[in-house]
This record gives C-alpha cells, sequence and structure tokens, in this order.
C-alpha cells in the first residue's frame, strides 16, 4: 500500500466529512471549506507531505454552485506521492478560502495569484495584493464571465496622468488576435499601427493631392 | 510579505550617535535626514535576466527590504488555453521558459496524454528524453553564461552561447525552428529523428564534454568567483522544501528531489544517471550542481542513442488526437474526415482532471489540467517553477549588500517567460 492510499484512509478516519474526489491520476479527496486547514496540517505532520506543489482555483462558470473550488496538489520528498486536496467555496459572489500560508509559505505568492486572476480572497493571508496584474486593476480575468479580448481600463499610472493632465487610456486592443467584435471606433481611428484606408487607388491620399495638383 | 530590517551601526546612525548629524523635524527631513532609500531595480536591468523588478529598500549598501513586483510579461497563458484546443495550445509552452522549449512541450504533451489514458510508443518516449536533456543543457548553459556575466565572468557566456548555437543547429534539424520548436504533439512528436541526426547529436557530445570543462574552469576555482558566490544567499534545506524550491535550487540546498528519478516519466527509469546535491546551498552549490547536471545529461544522451528502438514515433491507437500525415489525409477519406475534426473540434478528450509534473532544467513544471469532456480544456494551470523560486527573495535577499542580490539571482536562473505566464 502506497503512502498516498493510507494518508487518505487515515484522513477519513479522522475528519468524517472527508469524502473521494473523482480523480483519474492521484488520491483525491474533497474538504469542507473549514476543516481544510486542519486536514493539510495533518497530512502535512503525519505523511510528511511537505512540499506545496501547487494551489489554484477553479471556476464552474457563472451560475454554477459552487462556483469555485479552491485545489492544493501535495508532494511527499519522503514517499514520493502525490495528494490533491479541494474545497468549494462557500460563497458564490465572495469566495474566501482559509490562508495556508502559516503552513508553506509556499502559499503567500500561489494564493496571491489565485486571488489576482480569480477572486479568490483568503483570510488572515499576510499581504494579499494582485501579483500578475497590476494594483487597482478591476477584474479578475480567469473567471469565466471575464471576456478573452480583455476589458480596456485605464492605465495604472494615476499619477502619470495627474501630472500630464492627460487622461491615460490603454494602448487599444483592436487588431489583437483574440478580438472577437470591431468595436464602435473605425480601425484606423483605435489602431494607429494599421493600414490607413481613408486612401485608395482612386481616392489620392490626403497629403499627396497638393503634390498631384502641383504636378498637373 | 517583504518585512522590513533596520541596520544597527549605518554611517547615518553613528554619525547622529557622535551628534554630527543634525536632526531636523521640517518637511526637509524626508529628503536629506532619512537614512533609507528606494531603489527600483528593474524591470529593465541586465542582471534580471527579463523583466522582474525588485523593489529594493536600501540603507547605506545593505538591502533593508525587498519586494519583488512580477508580472510584466504576463500574456495570461491559462486564459488563452481555455479558449483554443489541446493542440493549439503547443505553441504556447513554447513561451514558457523559452531556454529550453522541448522540455515544455514534453511537459504538457504528458500531462494531456495522462487524461486521454494514451500510451506513447517507447520510439516517442526515447526522441522525447534526448530531446528534453539537450533541452537542459541548453538552458543550463545560458544560465552559467548569464550567471558569469553578473559577476563579472564575460568569457564563460561567450562559450556558452558557443554551444548553444551548435544546439540550436541540431534543433534546427529536428524541429525546423531554432527556438521556438513546437515539437511535441500530444500522441507523439511532430516527424521522426532525420538520418544521421543522432551521429550528430553524438559528435556534439564529443566535443561538448571537453568545451564544458573548459568553461566550468573558469569559474569553479576562480577567486573572484568564490568571493562573490561561497556563503551568499544560503538557503536552508527546511526553508528550500518550505518555500517549493524545486530543480536545481532545490537540490543545492540538500534535497535529492529529481522526479527524472523518484517519479520517472517516458521512459527515464531505463537510464543511469546520479542526482547531485549541494551541501551548504549557497549560490556555489547551486551553480556547481548545474554543472554537474549537464554532465549526467550528456551521460543520459549517450545512452538513448545507443539504444534507441525502432518502430513508431506517435501513438497508433491515437487515430482521434494525433493528426494523421499529410500524404494520407490528401488520398484517404477516412483520414480527412479525422483531420477535419481534430482541427476544427480538437482532441475529444474524456471528462477529468490530471495533474502532471516534469523535472525542467528549471525546476519542476506542473500542468493541472481540468477536463469537462471536448476539444478545449475547462481550466490549465501551469505551475513554473520560476514562480515559486523566486517567492523566497524577499526572504534571502534582506540583510545582504547590493552587489550580492545580483549575485544570488544569477544563482537562481530564472526565466520570466515562466514566471508571468
Amino acid at each position: 500500500m502506497t503512502a498516498p492510499v493510507a494518508a487518505k484512509t487515515a484522513l477519513k478516519e479522522k475528519f468524517p466529512q472527508v469524502t473521494d474526489r473523482l480523480s483519474a491520476d492521484h488520491d483525491a479527496v474533497n474538504v469542507p471549506v473549514g476543516e481544510v486547514v486542519a486536514v493539510l496540517k495533518y497530512l502535512r505532520d503525519e505523511f510528511a507531505f511537505d512540499l506545496l506543489m501547487d494551489l489554484t482555483a477553479i471556476d464552474w462558470a457563472e451560475g454554477a454552485s459552487p462556483r469555485f473550488t479552491v485545489v492544493y496538489h501535495l508532494f511527499s520528498s519522503v514517499n514520493l506521492g502525490y495528494i490533491r486536496v479541494a474545497t468549494d467555496c462557500a460563497s458564490n459572489d465572495e469566495p474566501t478560502a482559509p490562508s495556508v500560508v502559516e503552513l508553506w509559505p509556499a502559499a503567500n505568492w500561489h494564493e496571491r495569484e489565485c486571488y489576482d486572476l480569480l477572486g479568490v480572497k483568503f483570510t488572515a493571508h499576510p499581504d494579499l495584493r494582485r501579483i500578475l496584474m497590476w494594483d487597482g486593476y478591476p477584474y479578475h480575468p480567469l473567471r469565466k464571465d471575464f471576456p478573452l479580448a480583455g476589458i480596456e481600463v485605464p492605465l495604472p499610472d494615476a499619477e502619470i496622468s495627474a501630472e500630464t493632465g492627460v487622461a491615460a487610456i490603454a494602448v487599444p486592443m483592436m487588431g489583437g488576435p483574440f478580438v472577437a467584435s470591431p468595436g464602435e471606433m473605425n480601425l484606423t481611428e483605435a489602431e494607429p499601427r494599421a493600414k490607413d484606408e481613408s486612401w485608395s487607388d482612386r481616392d489620392a491620399r490626403p497629403d499627396q493631392t497638393a503634390l498631384k495638383q502641383l504636378k498637373s | 510579505m517583504a518585512t522590513e530590517i533596520s541596520i544597527p551601526d549605518s554611517a547615518a546612525k553613528a554619525a547622529r550617535a557622535r551628534g554630527e548629524l543634525v536632526e531636523s523635524t521640517s518637511e526637509a527631513e524626508h529628503e536629506y535626514g532619512s537614512e533609507k532609500m528606494d531603489l527600483s531595480m528593474g524591470p529593465s536591468h541586465p542582471s534580471t535576466h527579463g523583466v522582474l523588478r525588485l523593489q529594493l529598500q536600501i540603507d547605506g549598501e545593505i538591502v533593508t527590504k525587498c519586494d519583488p513586483v512580477v508580472g510584466y510579461l504576463h500574456r495570461g497563458d491559462e486564459k488563452i488555453a481555455e479558449n483554443m484546443t489541446y493542440n493549439q495550445f503547443v505553441p504556447y509552452t513554447d513561451r514558457l521558459d523559452y531556454l529550453a522549449p522541448l522540455a515544455n512541450n514534453m511537459a504538457y504533451a504528458i500531462a494531456v496524454e495522462k487524461l486521454a489514458h494514451l500510451e506513447v510508443p517507447p520510439r516517442c518516449q526515447a526522441i522525447r528524453v534526448i530531446t528534453a536533456e539537450m533541452a537542459r543543457i541548453s538552458s543550463h548553459m545560458m544560465g552559467l553564461g548569464a550567471f558569469g556575466l553578473d559577476v563579472g565572468a564575460w568569457t564563460v557566456l561567450v562559450l556558452s552561447l558557443n554551444q548553444r548555437e551548435f544546439l540550436y543547429k541540431l534543433f534546427e534539424e529536428l524541429t525546423g525552428a531554432r527556438f521556438t520548436t513546437s515539437y511535441t504533439r500530444i500522441g507523439g512528436v511532430t516527424r521522426d529523428i532525420p538520418d544521421g541526426w543522432l551521429g550528430n547529436v553524438e559528435k556534439f557530445c564529443d566535443q561538448f564534454l571537453p568545451a564544458l570543462e573548459e568553461l566550468l574552469s573558469l569559474l569553479t576555482r576562480n577567486k573572484i568567483f568564490h568571493d562573490r558566490t561561497v556563503g551568499v544567499g544560503v538557503i536552508s534545506k527546511a526553508d528550500a522544501l518550505a518555500y517549493g524550491l524545486t530543480g536545481p535550487n532545490l537540490r543545492g540546498s540538500g534535497v535529492p528531489l529529481d522526479l527524472r528519478k523518484d517519479k520517472p516519466y517516458s521512459g527515464y527509469e531505463q537510464y543511469e544517471f546520479d542526482v547531485p546535491v549541494g551541501t551548504k546551498g549557497d549560490s556555489y552549490d547551486r551553480y556547481l550542481v548545474r554543472g554537474e547536471e549537464m554532465r549526467q545529461s550528456v551521460r543520459i544522451i549517450r545512452q538513448v542513442i545507443k539504444t534507441m528502438p525502432a518502430g513508431d514515433w506517435f501513438a497508433k491507437d491515437a487515430v482521434k488526437i494525433f493528426a494523421p500525415r499529410k500524404e494520407k489525409v490528401l488520398t484517404s477519406m477516412e483520414e480527412l474526415i479525422n483531420n477535419f475534426m481534430i482541427t476544427t473540434e480538437g482532441p475529444q478528450m474524456p471528462p477529468g482532471e490530471v495533474y502532471f509534473e516534469a523535472e525542467n532544467p528549471k525546476g519542476i513544471l506542473g500542468f493541472y489540467v481540468v477536463s469537462k469532456g471536448g476539444g478545449v480544456p475547462w481550466r490549465l494551470k501551469i505551475r513554473s517553477p520560476s514562480f515559486c523560486n523566486l517567492s523566497i527573495v524577499p526572504k534571502i535577499c534582506t540583510g545582504i549588500l547590493i552587489s550580492d542580490v545580483v549575485a544570488i539571482l544569477g544563482s537562481f536562473d530564472f526565466v520570466m517567460g515562466e514566471c508571468d505566464r
């Protein structure tokens, strides 16, 4: 019997609310959100799961309930086995989960990333700031209701904007590979690098009209 | 969690104790009387290897607070993955650790193959191992070269780039691309190895080992290099595990964890190689581990060449996953339909979730794939080694000299394309 199997059986004896999770590879358990810290601590201390390999969350789409599931992958450098621990966040609008930074400092950046991209708040996290997107970015891009093309937001540097007196607008996303709808602005206006279509072989280019008249 | 420390005997404090520094209570204090200075190191800084920014607070030459700012290269790879088929995502894995794209391709392919319960034939596994080990040499070469450059040894970079050029030539012969290879497919590789390629790899190995010894001899017993690295950036075993460090950075701290040995994949269990570990966990140990790993990679490559199995280089039973060959598409109706379905709807995967990790040059690269069935992943999480390795920087870069920060970053050998995804 490998260590993860023993861990799973012992875990289910100690925490009766822990249930099996369907999995194609490693052992996996579902844990109620209130018990997750105790479960992870138990796995770390009793079964030598000393490495928190990965921490992430899944968004099961708008309207799904539970909508957010936080998933932990532990690895034991002693027994060389994985275990997957998953917990459903209680609230669908304001998902929260307890922070495990106390158990593994490695969770610090993982939880910040999870908060940044999916908006899961980790209670008792020492420093829950955004990590990949900038401070003050208003959305959580990995949520399913966030469009792939993105949403235009003002640039992060409010200071620069205040200094210059010009509203800082992000570079237009027109012409990018993932833009589904063309939007209201025309391409030339929105994307300065795009081909200028205000002239053609029939209508002369505006700045060359004068030249043509001169020649004729 | 960047904690701030105070330096007990800085020059300004000593001056104040002697009564030489006049304390001012006006606004000017902030300008002149303050002892600490904020310094933004990066995102465009030669020693931050890309676009890492360290927000440093310094007292004289000593770093009192270090807060890494990452995300300048964030492209939303995980979001993109949710919106394209499994096959279409392969080129995106090139752009994670762009110094070892072949290793990333392989890790991603194996993760999805696990989801599809697909076994690839031995020849395909051997080809993948050989390319992954060549990618490891290529990545470590760049890592050492850049490390040498960071601490003032220019020659190392020139020698290592020379060797990488040879490797790129071989990659080009095999995959058609030098840098962004996109070589593996789910259920196989794009094409079989060309005639004579293995001989060229053998030739490369023959000239590489002496060249590697020459390169390492420039650093290993170099007094300046010793002064810059020995005892600098020491990471204890416990810290390395707690912060989730992997790869040479973990092994440099004395933990012999190598998934090629401990959780063998793609047939690594057939090959004989040693896992080097450090004793002190300082920058010098991390350097030594990388040097030895390249020798072991050559050992593995030679064994693979010797035992290269014949047979198929893609899984025959993967007809609904691995796109058929072009000549078959043009001659057989059945294959044409298959090709069309794979291209338009993607390879159909069963619902389920898998987590697979591979030992990449930079550390352990993990892919967590959640599928609801169909040709597109519901969620794809990339566990990138550079991201996890960098999370210990605030801890070990506090209370040291600024110049040591450069040496430590060099010894970490991270890639921001992978960290920011």
